[in-house]
């Protein structure tokens, strides 16, 4: 069986510019492909940016907000009810709204201001300058060093502006995981400051975050606060919901999927035009080794061997260079949001294995179906 | 005593159905023996193609019997008669049909590869095999590249590569010239006939009837007749 098989290989790559032609279909589809989806994953991520930077184990809300970007403020006695529920180890609230900074230039710059527990600073990001404990001196400020720090014209530790008519210093400039979603610089400060600097409704907590005293205790956790007309959701599960939100909710997802699968389209149209047009012109070829003695089956496993391989090398090249663009385009572009996750792979080589099913299907049907006796009769 | 190879037995074949049915081969019994040149001729659209195509077993006839070692060959089933092609019947086509991406060599070696030889080993073989064509030297070079006689003995060596005992050539000199076409089939009946093989030929080519054994000439899918090589008419 190898012996066809590497007839197979050589009839495939010695025919250059036909291979040449079905690698670049392939590969380009997959190229595409994965570039989408890992853009729509690198916008995913970082729409939970505030999840995953702050890194509570549980995060109480409205059951209406989708996103962190989006909270309901909670009233003041579900913090309480939160610290008394059994299995809970700490409660705290979090602030998360926004802000207009006035920079020394009286250049206006959006913000996100998140404020932290003032006790435990629960929640705080590592700093890369100065001291944590500086957040609590006067109008301190801390700034996350991320793609959008150049919007503050780079601050440095003493940096003063306003904020809301108050003035603001930065005491720290910290690092984050995950670079926010919309374009805004991120500055922490104290939740009392926060609430004090920026007008807010009645009530302030953006969120609780609760830290329980063993994961055992979830379920009972969330269990209560549900019945207290709110939701418990553990940061993955907060993750998902705001992935769901912007994968349904915001036609984000729909767009990209259209994309995709016009990539995939694409793909398939080079590939299997070209596949076809391949098993056209070696049709008479092979209905000589029929006549030969090659039996169906065998010139099956070729043609399913063809277009397995050139699919294989298709879509590995197309990784590669979406892996190198992505790469490049991350270290030159800090904002660059795109991230190739395994579910960007998988989809992609579902997609190829589709590719190959069709343009294979389509050459054994065509070969299955050649006489031998057409071969005679020329 | 001549041995038979192949037996055919009022083999009757037609194509299509009611007003569109057209009698390719009508009632055709012969014999064809081991170490004989046995050709058959007959003007275009005479069946002889169609008779090669079912002593061959690549056309299953519609009444009638093929008979090889004494076996009906199209009582059996589809990959025992791929089987028997294989390993009993070497073809030479008209165009050739070699593999225009596989080299010379590579094109030999695919009834042996067919055959589940180790790829090295049916390369060497087929070296052999090109060696008795006398194109040794075209080995790695691809058929494109090479002359219409040369093309036509790449063919030869691939047929007899899987060494069988019926070796079968439709209009073997069509596409070529006279002196060439002339020096191949005395090549093919001096150093490819055995008297362990037999090789039918389909030709209307006058120019080689000289090295029939016997001819057997047909008209509107019917044997007209049978002669032996000597008493043909030029």
């Amino acid at each position: 069986m190898l012996g066809i098989l590497k007839i197979a290989y050589k009839l495939l790559v010695n025919d250059k510019g036909k291979f040449a032609a079905l690698l670049v279909g392939i590969t380009f589809a997959v190229f595409l492909m994965v570039m989408m989806t890992s853009m729509f994953a690198g916008i995913l991520h970082r729409s939970s940016a505030t999840v995953l930077n702050i890194g509570a184990k549980l995060w109480v809300m409205d059951p209406a907000v989708n996103t962190p970007a989006n909270s309901i403020p909670l009233p003041d006695y579900v913090l309480d009810a939160a610290r008394s529920i059994n299995g809970v180890k700490y409660a705290v609230p979090l602030y998360s709204g926004s802000a207009l900074v006035k920079m020394r230039d009286g250049v206006y710059q959006a913000v996100t201001v998140l404020g932290l527990d003032d006790a435990s600073l629960y929640g705080r990001p590592a700093l890369i300058e100065g001291n944590i404990n500086d957040i609590y001196a006067e109008n301190a400020f801390i700034v996350v060093k991320d793609a959008e720090f150049a919007k503050l014209e780079n601050p440095r530790v003493g940096t003063e502006f306003e904020i809301n008519d108050h003035r603001g210093v930065i005491t720290g400039i910290a690092k984050v995981t995950t670079s926010g979603l919309f374009g805004v610089p991120t500055l922490y400060t104290t939740y009392n400051r926060a609430i004090t600097y920026i007008p807010t409704t009645r009530f302030t907590a953006a969120f609780i975050l609760i830290e329980p005293k063993s994961d055992d205790a979830v379920p009972y956790i969330k269990q209560q606060v549900a019945q207290l007309g709110y939701e418990a959701l553990t940061k993955e599960e907060f993750m998902d919901k705001t992935s769901t939100f912007y994968k349904y909710q915001t036609g984000l997802g729909i767009n990209v999927l259209i994309m995709t699968v016009i990539s995939f389209i694409v793909g398939l149209s080079i590939s299997g035009q070209t596949f076809y047009t391949f098993i056209l012109e070696n049709l008479e070829k092979f209905g000589a080794l029929k006549a030969i003695g090659a039996k169906g089956r065998e010139l099956i496993y070729m043609i399913l061997f063809q277009a397995t391989f050139t699919s294989l090398t298709g879509y590995g090249l197309g990784i590669g260079l979406a892996s190198i663009l992505i790469t490049m385009a991350r270290l030159r572009l800090p904002s660059y949001a795109a991230r190739i996750t395994y579910g960007s792979l998988g989809f992609a080589f579902v997609m190829v294995v589709i590719i190959a099913s069709i343009s294979s299907y389509i050459g054994v049907r065509k070969v299955l179906k050649i006489e031998p006796f057409d071969i005679f009769r020329g | 005593m001549a041995t038979v190879a192949v037996k055919a037995n009022e083999l009757t074949k037609w194509f299509g159905e009611g007003e569109a049915k057209t009698i390719a081969v009508r009632g055709v019994s012969f014999e064809a023996n081991f170490g004989e040149m046995f050709y058959i001729e007959g003007p275009s659209g005479s069946g002889k193609t169609t008779l090669l195509s079912l002593i061959s077993g690549i056309l299953k006839p519609n009444s009638g019997t093929v008979l090889v070692e004494d076996k009906d060959i199209w009582s059996m089933p589809g990959d025992q008669i791929a089987d028997f092609r294989l390993n009993k019947v070497g073809f030479v086509f008209q165009d050739y049909h070699l593999f225009p991406r596989l080299t010379t060599v590579e094109n030999v070696a695919i009834p042996l590869i067919l055959k589940r030889h180790d790829w090295d080993e049916s390369i060497n073989k087929a070296l052999e095999y090109l060696d008795i064509v006398g194109i040794k030297d075209r080995a790695y070079l691809q058929p494109v590249k090479l002359s219409g006689g040369e093309q036509q003995r790449v063919a030869i060596a691939r047929a007899i590569a899987s060494s069988p005992d019926i070796l079968v050539f439709d209009e073997p000199t069509a596409s070529l010239d006279g002196d060439t076409g002339r020096r191949i089939v005395d090549f093919v009946k001096k150093n490819v006939l055995n008297d362990k093989r037999c090789i039918i030929i389909v030709t209307h080519d006058s120019r080689i009837f000289e090295y029939a054994d016997k001819i057997m000439k047909m008209e509107d899918g019917r044997i007209t007749g049978i002669v032996k090589g000597e008493q043909r008419e030029e």
